[in-house]
């Protein structure tokens, strides 16, 4: 006999769906299917069960060849490179729990590292936005029971966060909002016409790299101010109606992600997006989310801000919490070679960094945990495989909006495996231990 | 003024932080004693001495110290940084926050810096006759003060992000500029002689911009407000007005709202 | 545990009515004792002040806003030195939102034990307790917000109280919360559509409910319920000219009600940050003091208590579940605004705000707050806060306690005022000449709030048999007359001993402590139409599954203290 594991929290992307349901074996080690998830996330608890798992930490040898070494020898040689390092980056945490991120942290302090998450090369500009213009924002349930006006601007849930438009945005059905899509006006902006602009009302197609000049016009418009004939490949007349159907609206939410973040200006789309959203509430009511990525990119965030006051690119390097995105973030310390040592948690750059970053990568000392075998695990000279969080351990994670939520764990990792907060927690022994510090 | 001079001798493996080149810092010092202040590679503690030949005698105060930086700087950062009067001279590159946070005083590169120069500066003189990196004269990240008095010159180009947040003070740019000028600036002026890319006073509320070169893409909330003629940097010129930003709150006088304005030589 | 004798020095606990006796204290096995013969360390306290550990009633020290507040002001941590890691001390900065290491070494210093964070969003529950878990050496507790959940709201419109008590016991359950707290009751809700609740008789849009009928209802429920604190109220109409009528309005709400608790409570209603909400006038032009009206009030009601929110004159970040006002301070500032609105729940707004002593109003609001604090006949109702860090950080508590024990210090800011002549036209601080004495400030900073919270019978003073939290000053108070050494020697505890074990030593930080964290189990009659009310409005309108809400005790609370109350009818 099987079971059916219900309220299960899905460790894939931001949207921390917490309705999954895993269909397990009468012993609990094997998972037989996994119902309500999209096909991203599915694949992510069905992956766990891959044959080729990687189950014992390795070193890679001279040669390029991996030996496999104990959990306590890899606890060592992660502390002895951190400690010798001048300046390690210790960076990812984006698919850990708060709990290892916190660990984590600890071992940072003593060590002088640099801690760093995936918003880096995300939604870094964003945060940075934030604490230039702040963020009228909130939870993806008042979109759920309110939201009438839904814009998504450089983001393709349809492919990006699958059940985010049936669980909170487009098709939910809420308080206010009983008629589902129906309810609401959806409006797209994007230079490519994706599947998710196919389900819009209304899809405004930016011209490559100028959305902070669309995004100024339709606050000019607001303000009834003159406009140029085109804005950004943009009729002004487009523009004008656009700000009637938000002003029309109840509450407006926009939604936004990695095609505005990232080009031209980064920060400042961002900033001038949530200087719209603030605008907007002079009319009617207007939220703004970030569409995060990694599931808890969110948590790291939070737990880098509440132990040292700021979301991401932390230099405790000399003792004390930095912070300067361009100085202290993890592409310009690799391609400035401003660090010698480095530790990757939950994440891969080795996919998601530019190539001079990765060789840098390659160059130092890396110690790569991860549950998985990645591009970043090739070009590191230790792999530490632990059990995969959200599935074989439980653990808190911080949804796209903030929320937190505990996952939880359905299956055992395979047999002497450990979690990446338990492995953390030898090394953070062995820093202890070289650093003669009482525990 | 007394001068000391200090030339590098060995590059550092990573890169170095000097908080303490500054003549706040060293005025009063002999060269010996200064040779065996702290510098930072990441976390370790090394000395001056290690990686600088130190020459000279400093004044009693800061007000009558110069310093005279020889050599490659460009893995050395915060020279400068936090000065409030006093003298510098850097014959060379140098890297991240240069006069950064300074307050007064003069600062001459003889080369080129890195990002983040001038960080809210508050008062004094930063002059580079090469280029500037990202941020120049920007605020610190999340604070609404950004420069506010003192002047920079920049003979060269300038790299993204100049004068964000900018409340008054001067900066001149000889040439080209990245994207992101003056961007939420309430005050100052920026002079650019060469040329703009975009994104121009984007939500500025107050403050000058004056372009002799081109732009390639103007911000939507810059309206056409007439035209004068005005001796800019030394240049007579005639300019056309803008207005801006459009889309951003203004401060009013007299019931009048005011713009930050751009003027864009003809 | 280690037993500890604090020899010698100047005692004082309005607990007992000991007003400075020159007395030992004893400590063992984490409690105060009557007294000890072999102790394993003694403590000379001669010519220092000795006093419970401090107990602070309100304050934002932990959850999600206060972390937005944190992490969207990087320019704050350059305000003040970030202290480095040193020994067992984490590394530790920020200014007016300190990350969690710093806020308990500056409680630590200020000699205060026990911090209770006013405003937790139930849905971020978990994320309240986990700062809280990462918060050292204090203890704490967190007040979930009810005042425009849509249960509560459809629950009172009924006239439900049984409901409503069963469900605020299920949330308390659920959040690990410690008890009622209402911000600006039904206008949260309201700002949800961009509106808000200014007077008590505004009607909630679409729930058909009148803030009125929101907190006379909580504070049935509370009484009901019979928890240990009591309604701890934001009421509506925060920070406008004018709203001390709203005030008084909601103030009479209290009257007819008795307190019902087996904690030693005596209050029914807790007004917080009062100073907010005692303005009079009709716009910013004309706007001036009505302390002396609302205290007046307070003074003649015994089952009310307030604590006052004094404006420190500081750049700070303002940060409440009251939206809109957020909104309409950044219209008024232009700064940086958050804003969270909280499904089915609450809200919240954080805008950085600098009070300058040139700016005429700053001046007021800093005004109000003293003359308020003076004017109180009894300091075991009006208690010390800033509502931290909205009218200033907590760390500067020893300022106040010198503005509001010394004349001249007053004088002195006064006199540095730019609208001098104004400020003091606006308020009637200038004719007060009262001095508090120690005692009346231990009773507003720990004997006080800890029987308001009722905690009386375990900290807050230093009867034998209590919790051994104890602060040790190095202040003479027969010797010294300069109204400085007051806010330095409150600023540095010499010796601060937590739950019997030393934390500070010498003024050092010796030990990151054992902090516990208080929350309330309520046992009520079952009630199966809440419970079908929950399940339901689970599935139809929160974001999150039911079995996903309930923060998890072992996982995210340091150790747990549940206070147990059968309620059951």
């Amino acid at each position: 006999m099987s079971k059916r594991l219900t309220d299960i929290i899905c460790p894939f992307c931001g949207t921390l769906c917490d309705d999954i349901e895993v269909e397990v074996s009468d012993d609990g080690k094997q998972i037989l299917e996994v119902y309500n998830s999209c096909a991203i996330g599915s694949e992510k608890f069905l992956h766990a069960q891959s044959p080729d798992r990687i189950t014992r930490p390795r070193m890679k040898q001279e040669d390029g060849s991996w030996k496999e070494t104990t959990y306590e020898e890899a606890a060592k040689y992660t502390a002895k490179i951190l400690c010798d390092a001048k300046k390690p980056l210790m960076y990812g945490w984006s698919s850990t729990s708060c709990e290892a991120q916190s660990t984590g942290h600890m071992i940072a302090e003593q060590v002088g590292g640099v801690l760093d998450n995936t918003a880096t090369v995300c939604h870094g500009s964003t945060l940075i936005a934030m604490q230039d213009v702040g963020i009228p924002s909130c939870t993806l349930g008042e979109v759920k029971n309110r939201a009438d006006r839904i814009i998504f601007w450089g983001c393709n849930p349809a492919h990006a966060h699958p059940r985010h438009m049936s669980r909170y945005s487009i098709y939910s059905r809420g308080y206010f909002t009983g008629k589902g899509s129906k309810s609401r006006k959806i409006i797209v902006v994007d230079p490519r016409p994706t599947d998710s602009a196919s389900l819009a009302d209304e899809y405004i197609q930016v011209e490559q790299g100028r959305d902070y000049e669309l995004l100024s016009a339709l606050r000019a418009a607001l303000r009834g101010a003159q406009l140029p004939d085109k804005v950004s490949g943009v009729t002004k007349e487009k523009i004008y109606e656009i700000v009637d159907i938000l002003k029309g609206g109840r509450f407006v939410v926009i939604f936004f992600g990695m095609g505005v973040t990232h080009s031209l200006g980064k920060n400042h789309n961002i900033d001038m997006a949530i200087a719209l959203t603030a605008d907007l509430n002079n009319y009617t009511k207007a939220s703004i989310i970030a569409m995060r990525g990694h599931y808890n990119v969110t948590g790291s965030g939070q737990v880098l801000g509440w132990q040292f006051g700021f979301p991401f690119c932390v230099d405790l390097s000399r003792g004390f919490a930095r912070y300067n995105p361009g100085e202290t973030s993890s592409n310009d310390l690799l391609m400035r070679g401003e660090v010698d040592g480095c530790l990757v948690v939950g994440s891969d750059p080795g996919s998601h960094f530019p190539i001079a970053s990765v060789k840098k990568i390659h160059d130092i000392p890396t110690v790569c945990i991860d549950p998985h075998t990645t591009p970043t695990t090739a070009v590191s000279t230790c792999h530490v495989p632990v059990a995969i969080v959200g599935i074989e351990v439980g653990g808190s994670c911080y949804r796209m909006d903030n929320v937190p939520i505990e996952s939880r764990k359905v299956v055992d990792p395979p047999a002497g495996m450990l979690t990446d907060a338990e492995f953390l927690g030898l090394v953070l022994k062995e820093v202890n231990h070289i650093k003669g510090v009482a525990e | 003024m007394n001068t000391v001079t200090i030339t590098i001798k060995k590059q550092p493996d990573l890169f170095l932080e000097a908080d303490c080149f500054t003549p706040d810092a060293l005025a009063g010092k002999k060269a010996d004693e200064i040779a065996e202040l702290p510098v930072f590679i990441g976390k370790t503690v090394e000395k001056i001495g290690d990686y600088f030949t130190v020459s000279g005698e400093t004044g009693p105060t800061a007000d009558e110290t110069r310093l005279v930086f020889n050599g490659d700087f460009t893995k050395v950062k915060y020279i400068g940084a936090k000065m409030s009067t006093g003298e510098v001279v850097l014959n060379g590159d140098a890297d991240m926050y240069v006069g950064s946070w300074m307050s007064g005083g003069k600062i001459t590169v003889n080369g080129s810096v890195g990002h983040f120069a001038a960080t809210a500066m508050s008062g004094g003189e930063l002059n580079i006759t090469g280029n500037a990196g990202n941020y120049l004269g920007a605020a610190y990240r999340g604070d609404w003060r950004g420069m506010s008095k003192g002047k920079i010159t920049v003979a060269g180009n300038v790299g993204s992000d100049c004068a964000t947040f900018m409340t008054g003070g001067e900066i001149e740019i000889g040439g080209n500029v990245d994207v992101h000028v003056m961007t939420h600036a309430d005050g100052g002026k920026v002079i650019i002689h060469g040329n703009a890319k975009s994104r121009l006073g984007g939500q500025a509320t107050r403050g000058e911009i004056y372009l002799f070169g081109t732009v390639d893409v103007m911000m939507p909330g810059y309206v056409k407000a007439g035209e004068t003629e005005l001796t800019i940097g030394g240049t007579k010129a005639v300019f056309t007005i803008y207005d801006g930003d459009q889309g951003e709150r203004h401060p009013t006088r007299k019931g009048l709202p005011i713009y930050a304005k751009l003027y864009l030589k003809k | 545990m280690t037993s500890i004798l604090i020899k010698n020095g100047f005692v004082i606990d309005p607990v007992q009515g000991i007003r400075g006796d020159k007395m030992d204290i004893a400590i063992n096995d984490g409690k105060i004792v009557k007294n000890l013969s072999n102790p394993d360390k003694t403590i000379d306290a001669s010519g220092m002040v000795v006093m419970a550990g401090g107990v602070d009633i309100h304050s934002h020290v932990a959850g999600a806003k206060v972390n937005v507040g944190r992490t969207f002001r990087p320019e704050d941590k350059l305000q003040s030195t970030y202290a480095p890691y040193h020994g067992i001390r984490h590394m530790a900065g920020g200014t007016s939102v300190p990350t969690v290491f710093k806020t308990a070494y500056m409680y630590a210093d200020m000699g205060y034990t026990t911090v209770i964070e006013a405003a937790m969003p139930p849905l971020y529950a978990r994320h309240t307790h986990e700062e809280m878990r990462d918060t050292p050496i204090i203890d704490e507790a967190a007040l979930p917000m009810f005042g425009n959940n849509w249960f509560v709201l459809d629950y009172l419109k009924r006239g439900e109280m049984d409901n409503a008590a069963a469900y605020i016991a299920w949330l308390l359950r659920s959040t690990k919360g410690y008890g009622i707290k209402c911000v600006n009751p039904g206008g949260t809700e309201a700002w949800a559509w961009g509106l808000n609740c200014l007077s008590i008789d505004d009607p909630v849009p679409y729930f058909d409910i009148t803030p009125r009928q929101i907190v006379s209802g909580l504070m049935e429920v509370n009484e009901y319920l019979h928890l240990p604190h009591s309604l701890h109220l934001h009421s509506n109409n925060l920070g406008n000219p004018g709203n001390y009528t709203t005030t008084l309005d909601t103030l009479k709400l209290s009257e007819g009600i008795k307190p019902n608790n087996n904690f030693g409570r005596e209050q029914v209603l807790h007004h917080t940050h009062i100073q907010f909400h005692s303005y009079g006038g009709t716009t910013w032009a004309d706007f001036e003091s009505k302390g002396k009206e609302v205290m007046d009030y307070i003074n003649s009601h015994p089952a009310v208590t307030c604590d006052i929110g004094f404006v420190t004159l500081d750049e700070t970040t303002t940060m409440t579940g009251d939206g809109p006002f957020e909104y309409h301070l950044n219209k008024l500032n232009h700064l940086k605004w958050a804003n969270t609105d909280v499904e089915l729940e609450c809200g919240s707004g954080i805008v950085p705000y600098v009070y300058s002593k040139d700016v005429y109003v700053c001046g007021v609001q800093w005004s109000i707050g003293l003359e308020m604090a003076l004017l109180a006949k009894d300091h075991m109702r009006c208690y010390l806060t800033t509502d931290h860090p909205n009218a200033g950080p907590f760390w500067r508590y020893p300022r106040i306690m010198k503005w509001l024990m010394s004349e001249k210090a007053r004088n002195d800011v006064l006199a540095t005022m730019k609208n001098e002549d104004k400020v003091r036209d606006r308020s009637t601080l200038g004719s007060i000449d009262r001095e508090l004495t120690l005692y009346e400030i231990a009773q507003m900073t720990r004997a006080g709030p800890a029987k308001a919270l009722g905690l009386g019978s375990s900290v807050g003073g230093l009867v034998p048999g209590m919790q051994a939290d104890i602060a040790v000053y190095p202040y003479n108070p027969e010797t010294e007359s300069d109204p400085e050494k007051i806010e330095w020697a409150f600023s540095h505890a010499k010796y601060l001993i937590k739950s019997g074990e030393v934390i500070l030593n010498d003024g050092e930080v010796v030990s990151n402590g054992n902090k516990k964290t208080y929350w309330v189990d309520v046992k009520t009659t079952p009630n199966r139409q809440v419970e079908r009310d929950i399940d339901q409005t689970f599935v139809k309108y929160y974001t999150v599954n039911k079995n996903n809400y309930e923060v998890n005790e072992h996982e995210f609370m340091k150790n747990p203290c549940v206070v147990q109350i059968d309620a059951i009818q």
